[in-house]
């Protein structure tokens, strides 16, 4: 061991505090003989000193509002509709993440723990549960939708019907995307639609349709990326709307747009 | 999980995605993308392993399919003056504007090494598991790193590249 040579990976170590306690001791005496190496790993620690000084300050930057969502509690605990209220009021939000940081979160673990099954049953915010709908079916080859849209007519009374209010598919042929059809699904109180779309490409796009808004009346478009899914969405009186796909966020804003003016126009 | 974990994670996770990306907006939707995935995936995360080292392989993930997807340049966007630090440090001003630009000359392999290693404090093996690399290639990506950035700062400074010692 004493007659190992000193490396450069040594080096790096003894700087990095990596090595063990001899092999420190040893390179150590060996840099005091060494004043090139010595001059190096001077310079390595100048660096590391650097880098903590030029990014340091970012850790003190205030967070962009969003980021609060998440940190304060498990997003699927919000309720839609307070969720959609709290995103106009960050105020309020901010205070409502200092009351939980300061009581709730032991509490919620022991809520999380004892009652799995009331968590099972909590709402989900709506871009969350389009994001997670596209994901679950837009991939699936043989069976993408319950209804294609060739009976696209009987598509559409189907999920009227279930959904106890007129909803029909966006069209949106002229943007290059063809209706495929649509299925029903389990929405947080009750069934919510979803259409899907594929472009030439065979990329696919999917329109969700939830009528369980109660609290909002309207909202402007709002986006969140869900993992690689993009999702536009807005509500508008009892209807939320969300537009996914893993496509960037300016196509699927012109998409957003070209849906939203089409149901704005009903 | 517990959400106080996670808060305290947050301004390293970002502190780490600025330098590694450079553009503050650019990196702030990876670390905001990193929070979603972690969400989504937090049954994967056993409450005794290292928390920090998940969110940063999960960022890592994500990075990886981004550049995949489109391999964008690093933005030195961040090496504005008024994005320069406003407390005492111990490195003078100039200096820093001279390391930012530095490090985005690196590739991005070697600047994540390299700053896993001086931001985060990382040890080298789980530098390797959270790059899902090899120590060695570690290693050598951190001393290629070094450097590099040494022979961009010391040659500002007129002193010669020194000797590699083996």
């Amino acid at each position: 061991m004493n007659d190992t040579p000193i490396t450069d990976a040594d080096l790096h170590a003894y700087v990095d505090g990596e090595l063990p306690v001899d092999r420190q001791a040893q390179v150590a005496d060996w840099l005091s003989t060494q004043p090139t190496a010595a001059a190096r790993v001077l310079a390595y620690r100048a660096q590391k000193q650097a880098l903590r000084d030029l990014f340091d300050p970012v850790l003190d930057e205030p967070w962009p509002p969003s980021w609060h969502r998440y940190a304060a509690s498990p997003p699927p605990l919000a309720p839609l509709s307070q969720w959609s209220r709290w995103r106009h009021s960050w105020p309020a939000l901010a205070a409502g993440c200092l009351l939980t940081l300061a009581g709730g979160s032991a509490g919620w673990l022991a809520h999380a723990r004892f009652h799995p099954a009331t968590v099972i049953a909590q709402t989900v915010p709506l871009p969350r549960q389009a994001a997670v709908a596209h994901a679950v079916f837009s991939p699936d080859i043989k069976r993408p939708v319950e209804i294609s849209a060739e009976h696209e007519e009987q598509l559409v009374t189907w999920l009227s019907k279930r959904l106890g209010t007129a909803v029909r598919p966006a069209k949106l042929g002229q943007l290059g995307y063809e209706l495929i059809g649509g299925r029903l699904l389990p929405g947080n109180s009750g069934p919510v639609a979803q259409f899907m779309y594929h472009d030439a490409s065979g990329q696919r796009l999917t329109l969700y349709v939830s009528t369980e808004n109660v609290a909002n009346r309207e909202t402007a478009f709002r986006f969140e990326a869900q993992g690689s899914v993009n999702v536009f969405y807005w509500i508008d009186g009892k209807f939320g709307y969300a537009l996914s796909a893993s496509v960037g966020k300016d196509e699927l804003a012109r998409l957003a747009s070209a849906v939203h003016e089409q149901f704005d126009s009903r | 999980m517990d959400s106080r974990a996670i808060l305290a994670e947050l301004p390293r996770l970002r502190r780490y995605a600025r330098a590694l990306v450079g553009d503050r907006a650019a990196a702030d939707d990876l670390v905001q993308d990193t929070l979603e995935r972690a969400w989504s995936r937090f049954a994967q995360w056993r409450p005794d392993s290292n928390l920090r080292a998940w969110l940063l392989t999960i960022m890592h993930h994500l990075r990886a399919d981004q550049l995949r997807r489109r391999p964008p340049p690093f933005t030195a966007g961040d090496v504005r003056e008024d994005d320069m630090p406003s407390r005492p440090t111990q490195t003078d001003r100039l200096e820093l504007a001279e390391l930012a630009a530095a490090i985005a000359q690196l590739p991005e392999e070697q600047r994540a090494v390299l700053l896993l290693v001086a931001l985060e404090e990382m040890p080298y093996a789980e530098i390797a598991g959270t790059l899902a690399i090899p120590i060695g290639t570690v290693m050598s990506r951190l001393s290629r790193a070094r450097d590099h950035l040494r022979r961009i700062l010391d040659g500002r400074a007129g002193n010669t590249c020194l000797r590699v010692v083996q």
